[in-house]
């Protein structure tokens, strides 16, 4: 549906999308996450015609991007970062309006709209206009505008950030439900959690780059070169967690607790041994997990960027 | 079809979202009736009256029309629903007519405030009323289109204002609303020949009384073609600071 060959943006000498390649197909989730700057809504202009292409070549649904955009204009349907509804409409009124650019008939329009302010659970504020709203219900109207056409591509820049628990979880359902009836979806997003939960696929995006694409659990296997155990014990640790580095010398052993201690190797291996072992020391285990790494994990990765860094900028800017 | 529905739905939504609005509908009568009460109450004769209807219906439109685009574009455009309009399937020329077919309107509307006020003073036999509406209609294009130029190319509402009162004034002298070209200098007529005002005035005065520098044709041909320029210009415009 999408397919992306040497995308870039430059502004000025400034290239903040260097040379991108992806695609996406039809009926798939994908989500470009990254980091604030990364490039993530500069991609995204490019593709919906909002930003002139530097260089690259992007087809959407057959149609090259750079000579028919209007053609494929009609198909796709863009949710934009900040709202772009009017405040001094009605909820009602914006939608039918967003349908009216797309050419639907007067009955079609208020019909669908309808339809929408249910579906986003909106009905009770219908007829209030805009800027009355909540920053969720914004979020909820203008998904609701971007969909009156029923595009067959959605295009979403960061559709849940600023926006409580409970309506970004209904906007992540919302959007599955859409999925699942055949809507492809093309998403950014800087929250890691949400990738992993929503994407079929996920390019990992860092200064202009894409450093990886693959599936939520291709991207943490692709980070799977380090593997932990994590052991608690009955009794206290004391002295064993010495003992127990030299015993197993390809092991990096840290103690993190009175009675609980973290084991690193380079290879796969089983949590056996080392109960054993700690069970002939008198050191009963109560509980020995392998743990998975997260996608955060992956992404630190992946990028090297400090997730710390990103989060504290992230503070910072809102 | 569908585009007709685009097309008219924007302009619907700027004229009831704007220009029907009371604040603008009263300005729009208050501001062309002021001068116009101001002019006709000196002049005694309806040679007078007949005489300064074309400068007063030039003056409403000019101002009618360009001081309604820096809400409709620039402040639509600072408040991104403007990208809204841009994703549209429709090409650039038929989204930017439609945003500013409703000032067109609006500057029409306008130009009839001293028309019916000049009505009430005396009569106005002999009227070229095809003319008239010619002239009306080519010089409410060519002011909303300059307006237009004005506001894609600056990213503030408040600048959009400030230079389109830096063309608007010096217009009011150098286009010979009330002033006759051939009074001005020779140095400001080439200039005066650059405005599009200068041959709306001169096709208005031409359908009221019967009088006129230029031939018609020719001022309605050389009104068209800025007409033309300025909305070419302006879609360029768009295109080169819009869609970066
Ligand atoms: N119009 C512009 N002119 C100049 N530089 C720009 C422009 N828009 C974006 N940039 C720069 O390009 C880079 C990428 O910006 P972009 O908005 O695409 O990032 P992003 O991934 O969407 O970030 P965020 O998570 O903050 O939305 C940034 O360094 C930004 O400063
Ligand atoms: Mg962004």
């Amino acid at each position: 549906m999408i397919e992306v060959q040497g995308l870039t943006k430059l502004y000025g000498s400034f290239p903040a999308v260097r040379g991108i390649a992806f695609h996406v197909a039809r009926g798939e989730i994908f989500g470009l996450l990254g980091p604030n700057g990364a490039g993530k809504t500069s991609t995204i202009s490019m593709l919906i015609g909002l930003s002139r292409i530097s260089a690259g070549a992007v087809r959407i649904a057959g149609y090259d991007a750079t000579r028919e955009m209007p053609r494929i204009q009609r198909d796709i349907g863009v949710v934009p970062d900040e709202s772009n509804l009017y405040d001094e409409l009605e909820g009602l009124e914006n939608l039918c309006f967003s349908g009216a650019l797309y050419g639907m008939t007067r009955k079609r329009r208020e019909q669908r709209a309808a339809e929408l302010l249910d579906q986003f659970g909106l009905q009770a504020v219908g007829s209030k206009p805009f800027k009355t709203y909540s920053k969720g219900m914004k979020r909820k109207l203008t998904i609701a505008a971007a969909l009156m056409h029923e595009p067959s591509i959605l295009f979403l820049d960061e559709p849940t950030s600023g926006i409580d628990v409970a309506s970004a979880r209904q906007i992540r359902q919302n959007l599955k439900d859409m999925n699942e009836r055949g809507t492809t979806i093309f998403l950014t997003t800087h929250y890691i959690e949400e990738a992993g939960r929503l994407c079929d696929r996920i390019a990992l995006m860092v200064e202009g780059r894409i450093v990886r694409i693959g599936t939520p659990d291709e991207l943490m296997s692709a980070c799977q070169r380090e593997h932990i155990i994590e052991i608690t014990t009955a009794g206290p640790l004391a002295g064993v967690a010495g003992e127990l580095a030299k015993v197993f010398s390809h092991v990096r052993v840290r103690v993190t607790g009175e009675s609980t201690l973290r084991l690193q190797t380079d290879h796969a291996s089983g949590v056996g041994p080392f109960v054993v072992w700690l069970h002939e020391r008198g050191v009963p285990v109560v509980e020995a997990t392998l743990i998975r790494p997260t996608l955060e994990d992956a992404f630190v990765a992946l990028t090297s960027v400090d997730l710390a860094e990103m989060k504290r900028e992230r503070e910072r800017n809102s | 079809m569908g585009s007709w529905i685009a097309f008219s739905s924007i302009l619907g939504k700027d004229i009831r979202t704007y220009y029907a609005k009371p604040p603008n509908i009263s300005w729009g009568i208050v501001f062309p009736l002021a001068w116009s009460v101001m002019f006709f109450v000196k002049s005694s004769t309806p040679v007078d009256v007949r005489t300064l209807l074309p400068g007063l219906v030039v003056l409403s439109v000019l101002f009618g029309t360009t001081s309604m685009l820096a809400v409709t574009i620039t402040f639509e455009r600072r408040r991104r629903s403007f990208e809204r309009l841009l994703l549209a399937p429709m090409s650039l020329t038929s989204l930017m007519l439609a945003k500013t077919s409703g000032a067109i309107l609006f500057g029409v509307f306008n130009a009839f405030v001293p028309v019916v006020l000049a009505r009430l003073l005396i009569v106005l036999p002999g009227v070229n009323w095809i003319i008239f509406l010619l002239g009306v209609l080519l010089l409410a294009m060519a002011s909303t289109f300059l307006g237009l130029l004005v506001a894609v190319s600056v990213s503030e509402v408040f600048e959009a204002q400030t230079f389109s009162n830096f063309f608007r004034f010096p217009m009011i002298f150098l286009s010979g609303m009330f002033l006759p070209v051939q009074d001005l200098p020779h140095w400001l007529r080439p200039v005066s020949s650059l405005l599009p005002p200068t041959y709306g005035v001169d096709l208005i005065r031409q359908a009221v009384t019967g009088q006129s520098r230029l031939n018609w044709i020719l001022n309605a041909t050389v009104l068209s073609l800025m007409v033309g320029l300025l909305l070419a210009v302006s879609i360029r415009q768009v295109k080169r600071r819009w869609i970066m």
